[in-house]
């Protein structure tokens, strides 16, 4: 029983917790702008008002794109949850971003289509650092899998810092913030009219906006992990990963996508690099047991 | 009203369009966008693409040229959508009305559900136009629906 509540609260929690969070960020943008910004449930009415439009598709392939999109990323929140293996999540996630750049792809618009060549590039861009964390983890653990993380006794922020801030250059260019919006905008900024969302639209579109929640959760959740002792505290961290992305994209602005693939390899990376060399240095803070 | 037109009524994204104004009424809708209008207020986004946008605001007298592309970008919009046109030019061609280029207005080309008269009108009247945009969307919406369970028996 435990287990199917548990599968439920993280199918059923991530829309609702996720769109709270982008409610925030609306009205955190808005108040930094000196503006009064729309209520905080906003997220909630925009993905219910595109479920009510009329569906008007390029294809078919767009709409099993968009569902396999939001599939596919309820599954990694699931994986998460039940401590499964953190490398075939990223597979998964990898996997479920392709599909949404397939389905730009599938449409013959200018715009979707360099949307989707520089959705590309920004999984260039974040892959290898998603993956470096789960190397350090592995390194703590013996093993891939989450529910190990959540049997160690130490906190891995104490011997992962650096990855606090790689995590947090993740999930800025997951999230389509500014300096990281190339292949499209979050709010209403516009870069190729919306980049690789230009083509979507109505219920499709609500479908992947409703995936982004999902990922949006999961990135914070793989941030959390770093502070898994105290569950609060990793709600913080994560939250405070969030905050910094969200001042970020107010106070820059857009970079190319040149700068974009340079400056996640070379600092994020980098970054996780120099984590990874600390984990080996003997430094007794950076000690893996 | 129910939480589908709770929503609608909440999240009308914006299409603006410029057929050819003096740019005096773009300004006053760029205006809405700032501090001081703040129409993010109301839900309202200028999201800048017809096949996400809710309500198209047209500015401008409308010509031969520009007439087409109007007519494909109220096409490309998805149903429930409404038309705002704003100024003196989208109306009736204003100052420009006897120009041999110019068609006077937007309403021969698409039609039209709100007008915001005004040469150029304030950033309160744009919004108030707006909003009374999203309401005519719940409208026709519900018509729809009723024409649609006309349909059913």
């Amino acid at each position: 029983m435990n287990e199917y509540l548990r599968g439920a609260l993280a199918i059923l929690l991530p829309p609702i917790v996720g769109g709270l969070l982008m409610g925030l960020d609306r009205k955190l943008t808005a108040r930094l702008q000196g503006r009064v910004g729309p209520p905080i449930t906003q997220p909630f009415y925009d993905i219910l008002k595109l479920f009510g439009k009329e569906s008007v598709a390029c294809n078919t392939f767009q709409a099993i794109a968009a569902s396999l999109y939001l599939v596919t990323n309820m599954l990694t929140v699931l994986m998460l949850a039940f401590g499964q293996d953190l490398l075939v999540l990223l597979f998964v996630l990898a996997l479920g971003t392709v599909m949404l750049i397939l389905g730009g792809f599938s449409v013959k618009s200018p715009y979707s289509q360099l949307g989707s060549q520089r959705e590309l590039l920004q999984m260039l861009a974040y892959e290898p650092l998603l993956v470096l964390m789960v190397v350090a983890i592995y390194l703590h653990t013996g093993s891939f899998a989450v529910s190990d993380v959540w049997a160690l006794n130490r906190p891995l922020l104490l011997s992962m810092p650096l990855f606090f801030l790689s995590q947090t250059l993740v999930l800025a260019i997951k999230l389509h913030k500014s300096p990281f919006d190339v292949s499209a905008s979050h709010h209403a900024h516009q870069e190729l009219v919306r980049g690789i969302y230009t083509e979507f639209s109505g219920p499709i579109l609500g479908l992947i906006e409703l995936g982004n929640l999902y990922e949006l959760m999961l990135l914070l959740g793989l941030t959390a992990l770093l502070l898994h002792t105290v569950w609060w505290a990793g709600a913080l961290l994560s939250l405070s990963s969030l905050i910094i992305v969200i001042l970020l994209d107010n106070i820059t602005s857009r970079m190319t996508w040149h700068w974009l693939v340079k400056a996640a390899w070379l600092w994020g990376a980098g970054l996780a690099v120099a984590n990874l060399i600390l984990l080996y240095s003997g430094i007794p803070s950076f000690r893996l047991k | 009203m129910g939480l589908m037109d709770r929503a609608r009524a909440r999240s009308p994204w914006i299409l603006h369009f410029d057929a050819g104004a003096c740019n005096g009424c773009d300004i006053e809708v760029l205006a809405c966008l700032t501090p001081v209008y703040d129409v993010e207020r109301f839900g309202m986004m200028n999201i800048g693409n017809p096949k996400h946008a809710d309500v198209l605001l047209v500015t401008g007298t409308c010509n031969l040229r520009n007439a087409r592309v109007l007519r494909h970008l109220y096409e490309q919009m998805p149903e429930p959508k409404a038309v705002v046109a704003i100024g003196a030019c989208a109306l009736s061609g204003g100052v420009f009305h006897e120009c041999y280029n110019v068609l006077g207005g937007v309403e021969g080309i698409i039609p039209v559900d709100v007008w915001v008269p005004g040469c150029a009108p304030r950033p309160e009247a744009i919004m108030e136009g707006a909003v009374m945009a999203v309401q005519r969307v719940l409208e026709k919406r519900a018509r729809m629906e009723d024409r649609e369970e006309a349909k059913e028996p």
